[in-house]
């Protein structure tokens, strides 16, 4: 490549690049000056954090981060007890209708529990879950993805593994919790790399799910702050808006091969 | 010994089945029931005191279809498909050639182009707000520089459609970047090699050899593209309210509308049936001519 292109490309990347994090520069920007200061974008102005005092005051944030933590905690746990079970069934058990099973599971990756907002509303209001974590995390527990993606973590474990291990005496769940989950820590991790921050980031289903600040979850809690209604300013949205993505873009800065590593796995079954 | 292996065949496969239960229910209630409702629900009539439910078979549908706002809505959304599909994905494409390509500052080029990855849509929505606000706004000011009038991004039919692609292709190009970029990182060093010897150009060369080796990548991208052109609106909620007169809404926020704004179930079950039927068109897709190549054992 001559060193012409090479600056060519240099320069068009940086460019685009900084056009890409330009949004987020710019609430950094309004989040740390006063509202006037921001928006005419005096350059000399002082920092403030008074934003963020401001908009910590403006709503229960704590009870938010509270609700949207227990709501990844509950839908992890969940899924990883339902997708181990069912993707050992599919991956080292022989059984009828195996088949027809899974190929039921393979339809569930199509009809997006998005689309399905107005029955799963009606089904958790039945089973008494409305505003609750428990309502607003069931519907994604038994992930089709996930028991793909176990499945296939548990396929590629060697069977004289298991077999040794029945020949000591371990029972069939034993050797699950022993043999199989062990070796496949790394599906695990990427699994929840995934779940965490799909679950961190869902709006729709917890909005329709959710009725009151016990149970609200940040998105929701963001957007209700955030709403024109409410006549909050722009830096003071600002400020909201990146305390409530801190957690997980701190979490994303640093431990970034993982997660691209873990979004990868997640597109390549 | 056949009974043996009979009540071992037997334990098994109960065994299987106690495995797969708790998946088999969780899905049952929340996936393949919900599906049969909706397509039960559509064929009723909307209860109120004076009406009691009845069954109106297609009706809800036929009402559908003669609601204009119904048709505007399908435009909107096919016109959001027909944008955010190739443009993120051209531009996934581009970053994905950047971020692999021998160029300083690479680290930063795909850590920006990624980070919107993983923030919420509600968060992009309020961090774009700054920018399409008028007067005040990023654009605006921009603009001002040049002489240009403020213009209301949201406030307008004519532009506040363009406003909610913009933020939706600025959220998953990244995404898509980082598939594009491990499919490029199996091309082999030996054909870029050969290309240079041979004295062919750049451009040549991504056309013969990298778009073509990145065809199976680029489907796969196509169909999650068009799913995510379903899927994401979250952002209609905090920008535009679908509005103004309709303008900016969207099938999946026209169904919230209907049923928890306007709690008109049979109308919202319809179009999920749509919505559902599209989505199985695009399963099918998938199947046929991606998976297809790939393995399933």
């Amino acid at each position: 490549m001559s060193r012409f292109t090479k600056s060519f490309d240099t320069i068009g990347a940086v460019l685009l690049a900084i056009i890409w994090i330009a949004p987020l520069l710019f609430a950094v920007w309004a989040a740390v000056h006063s509202t006037s200061d921001a928006v005419n974008f005096r350059l000399t102005s002082p920092w403030t954090m008074s934003n963020f005092q401001a908009a910590w005051d403006g709503a229960p944030w704590g009870k938010y981060f509270l609700n949207t933590f227990l709501l990844v905690t509950v839908v992890l746990i969940g899924q990883f007890i339902v997708t181990t079970l069912a993707g050992y069934a599919f991956a080292q058990v022989q059984f009828p209708g195996k088949d027809i099973a899974f190929l039921l599971v393979l339809l569930q990756l199509f009809i997006l529990p998005e689309v399905l907002i107005v029955e799963n509303y009606a089904m958790v209001s039945r089973l008494g879950l409305f505003d609750s974590i428990l309502g607003v995390g069931m519907p994604y527990m038994a992930s089709a993805f996930g028991i793909f993606l176990m499945r296939q973590a548990f396929k590629s474990v060697p069977i004289e593994l298991d077999e040794a291990a029945r020949i000591e005496g371990c029972s069939r769940l034993g050797i699950l919790l022993k043999v199989y989950v062990p070796l496949a820590k790394p599906t695990y991790l990427a699994y929840a790399l995934v779940s965490v921050s799909t679950h961190w980031n869902n709006f729709l289903w917890p909005l329709i799910v959710t009725n009151s600040p016990e149970t609200r979850p940040l998105t929701v809690g963001l957007s209700i702050f955030g709403a024109p209604e409410n006549g909050v300013d722009i830096s003071i949205i600002s400020a909201a808006t990146l305390m409530s993505v801190a957690p997980l873009l701190v979490a994303f800065l640093i431990f970034q091969r993982q997660f691209v590593q873990a979004f990868l796995r997640s597109g390549i079954k | 010994m056949s009974e043996l292996a009979k009540l071992e065949r037997r334990r098994r496969a109960i065994y299987g089945w106690l495995l797969l239960s708790p998946a088999a229910i969780l899905l049952s209630l929340f996936a393949f029931y919900p599906s049969i409702a909706t397509l039960w629900s559509s064929l009723f009539s909307r209860g109120t005191r004076r009406h009691p439910v009845e069954f109106v078979g297609v009706e809800n549908y036929t009402d559908l279809f003669a609601d204009p706002t119904f048709w505007i809505v399908v435009k909107n959304n096919l016109f959001y498909a027909g944008i955010t599909v190739p443009l993120s994905m051209f531009i996934a494409l581009s970053m994905a050639l950047w971020a692999n390509s021998k160029i300083s500052a690479k680290g930063f080029v795909r850590t920006a182009y990624f980070t919107p990855t993983v923030l919420p849509m509600i968060a992009a929505a309020n961090l774009w707000l700054f920018f399409y606000t008028p007067g005040l706004g990023v654009l605006d000011q921009i603009g001002s520089l040049f002489g240009l009038p403020s213009v209301n991004w949201l406030g307008q039919p004519e532009t506040a459609l363009w406003a909610i692609i913009i933020v939706t292709v600025w959220k998953e190009s990244g995404f898509f970047m980082i598939f594009y970029l491990a499919a490029l990182q199996t091309i082999p060093e030996d054909l870029r090699e050969a290309a240079d010897i041979e004295g062919t150009s750049r451009w040549t060369y991504t056309r013969r050899i990298v778009l073509p080796m990145l065809m199976p990548m680029t489907l796969f991208i196509g169909v999650n593209a068009v799913i995510n052109s379903v899927k994401l609106i979250d952002h209609l909620f905090i920008l535009t309210k679908g509005g103004p007169s309709d303008a900016s809404k969207l099938i999946l926020y026209y169904i919230w509308e209907q049923a928890f704004a306007f709690f008109d179930t049979p109308h919202a079950a319809a179009l999920t049936m749509m919505v559902l039927l599209v989505l199985g068109i695009v399963a099918a897709v998938q199947f046929y001519f991606i998976d297809r190549r790939t393995h399933y054992q």
